[in-house]
């Protein structure tokens, strides 16, 4: 079977696919400003993206629910998300190639053995490392596709939370033992794209950094680009001053929320959440879930389904607080008691024990002056 | 930032503040009721006021400044760092909302900068005392290691809780950690330290006032 080996470069694709040269130099500044990069950055990106040939990428679904490829895919207007699928040849991908069965892996095998040590690695889901069988590809188990396809990619990319953090498969009790890719892909570059699902420009920001400077971005310790990943959607919040002023929201249908006061009593996630939906925002810049009203659920922070709650603030402690103080209480009524009990009858002891001393019984001690 | 962190902040959350609060209370309530079955022998004298005239006017009376027992720098920073801790705990909007979820009970906040400042002067305020019981060589004389223990778990919710809202060192994840873990070591101890003064103090005062007030000794 004819495979899509990817030809031409990023910007050949980009011009056979009706974009202008005057909107190709506009998304390569537009993308030097999503990676907060200097001014003139947008001419370097609109070189390297004119000589860069456009890459292989292999997408791999996991266990995920394909939310981070709509989110991707559903942009209606010529967006950075929507540049994604002209910057790349997407060589295999379950939700968006025609192929199907064997043929669809047929192609896959194909386009890695054509573009090995070369090719982009794209997971979305995470691995049921617990329960294999939970997962599986044409008979294949998740973890032996990923570490088959791993070997021989230039660079894998974790996109959204499962991939990242193993996301609601991994949430507790976690029935399939998910992990994130991390867990396997040890050997590779390795970037980490949380969210769910993670904002589309930061990944044609981050694939755009990889074709220009032909390496990740710097990341922090959980693998995540500090360019999109580095503030916590608080500090970025434009609501922020409400915070500062201590006016609240305390329920969504509220003169607070009306007025547009901080979600924080609401549960906002926003202080413990590093994205940059508050900067980049959705939907082509319109808006982002604490402008629509709702809290920040910390989707791009791991293990957020367990976080205590969506509705509950960000430093309250998780459970039911009466119930241990209660408990500990009446603990405290029994010791305490039986410690009274202890004491007195320690005291009754010692007064029963006590035997007064006379002068006379002083004058007989050993030593005293006659 | 990393997963140490994270699960860090998840546990103080979760298992750590509920033995925390779990100790807090088993060990208040047992110290109180302890306290007060020790019981006290029956007053013999009338009292020379109104009966219980002399514990109030002991709880006041020891409240004020007085030149004679303590210095102005005691009685000034130790004003300021109890007031300032007062309003950084009650008054700061997530503490309410944690207060509320609790107990039940609510009220409005104070603009957070102000509760950061007194935060600040809180901070300040304890440093001048260390710095005092350290160089008064009386207090340094008296000092044993409880009073420097009691200082530093005084300290530490304020210190981290100030660098967390202002993301200072650490990541706020971090941070936030390790002020609920400060705040759950704080808990711990204040039954079975000096620290059960914050129950104790003025029953203490009035009782004393009050057997004070039924001797020779004028109060």
């Amino acid at each position: 079977m004819e495979v899509a080996i990817a030809k031409g470069t990023v910007y050949e694709a980009l011009r056979a696919g009706g974009m202008s040269r005057r909107a190709f130099l506009q998304a390569c500044a537009a993308i030097g400003a999503a990676l907060a990069l200097p001014p003139g950055s947008g001419r370097a990106i609109a070189q390297a993206l004119t000589r860069t040939p456009r890459p292989s990428v292999i997408w791999l679904s996991f266990q995920e629910c394909t939310g981070c490829t709509e989110s991707l895919s559903r942009a209606h207007a010529p967006t950075l998300e929507s540049l994604i699928f002209d910057m790349i040849s997407l060589d295999y991908h379950h939700t968006l190639q025609a192929a199907a069965g064997a043929a669809a892996e047929e192609a896959r095998r194909e386009a890695m053995a054509a573009n090995h040590g070369r090719y982009i690695l794209i997971v979305d889901g995470s691995l049921p490392v617990g329960q294999p069988a939970y997962s599986t590809i044409a008979g294949i188990s998740n973890l032996a596709m990923l570490q088959e396809a791993a070997a021989g990619a230039a660079a894998v990319i974790a996109v959204g939370s499962c991939a990242a953090f193993g996301g609601l498969p991994g949430a507790a009790p976690n029935p399939t033992g998910a992990v994130p890719i991390s867990a396997v892909v040890r050997n590779r570059p390795l970037v980490t794209l949380p969210g769910c699902p993670p904002i589309g420009a930061v990944i044609a920001g981050t694939l755009a950094h990889f074709l220009t400077f032909g390496r990740l971005p710097e990341c922090d310790p959980l693998g995540r680009p500090r360019v999109f990943y580095g503030e916590t959607i608080h500090d970025r919040c434009y609501r922020r001053p409400f915070y500062d002023r201590g006016l609240f929201a305390d329920t969504f249908d509220d003169e607070g929320a009306r007025q547009g006061w901080c979600l924080y009593k609401l549960g906002c996630k926003g202080p413990t959440t590093y994205n940059a939906c508050a900067t980049l925002k959705w939907n082509g810049g319109v808006s982002f879930p604490i402008q629509s009203g709702h809290g920040c659920l910390g989707c791009s922070q791991p293990d957020f389904w367990d976080g205590g709650g969506f509705y509950r603030a960000a430093a309250l402690p998780f459970g039911p607080l009466t119930g241990t103080a209660g408990i500990a209480a009446a603990a405290g009524l029994a010791t305490g008691t039986a410690m009274a009990v202890a004491n007195r009858k320690k005291r009754a002891a010692a007064k029963r024990a006590h035997q007064p001393i006379t002068v006379a019984d002083l004058e007989k001690s050993p030593g005293a002056q006659p | 930032m990393n997963m140490t962190s994270i699960a860090l902040l998840a546990w103080v959350r979760g298992p750590g503040f509920h033995i925390a609060l779990a100790i807090f209370c088993l060990g208040l309530v047992w110290r109180l009721i302890e306290i007060y079955s020790l019981g006290r022998d029956p007053h013999l004298a009338a009292p020379r006021h109104r009966a219980g005239a002399s514990g109030w006017w002991t709880i006041l009376r020891r409240s004020r400044p007085s030149a004679e027992h303590e210095s102005m720098v005691s009685y000034l920073s130790g004003y300021t760092f109890h007031i300032g801790l007062i309003l950084t705990f009650f008054f700061f909007a997530p503490h309410i909302e944690l207060l509320r979820r609790a107990t039940g009970f609510a009220w409005p906040a104070l603009p957070t900068p102000l509760v950061d400042a007194a935060a600040a002067i809180t901070v300040v305020a304890l440093g001048v005392m260390l710095t005092s019981r350290l160089l008064d060589p009386v207090k340094r004389f008296l000092s044993v290691t409880e009073d420097y223990l009691t200082w530093a778990l005084t300290l530490a919710p304020v210190v981290t809780g100030y660098l967390c809202f202002h993301h200072l060192g650490f990541s706020y994840t971090t941070l936030l950690a390790l002020h609920l873990a400060s705040v759950e070591v704080l808990m711990v101890c204040m039954p079975f330290t000096k620290l059960i003064h914050f129950v104790t103090l003025f029953p203490s005062r009035w009782m004393n006032g009050d057997h004070f007030g039924r001797t020779g000794v004028a109060s």
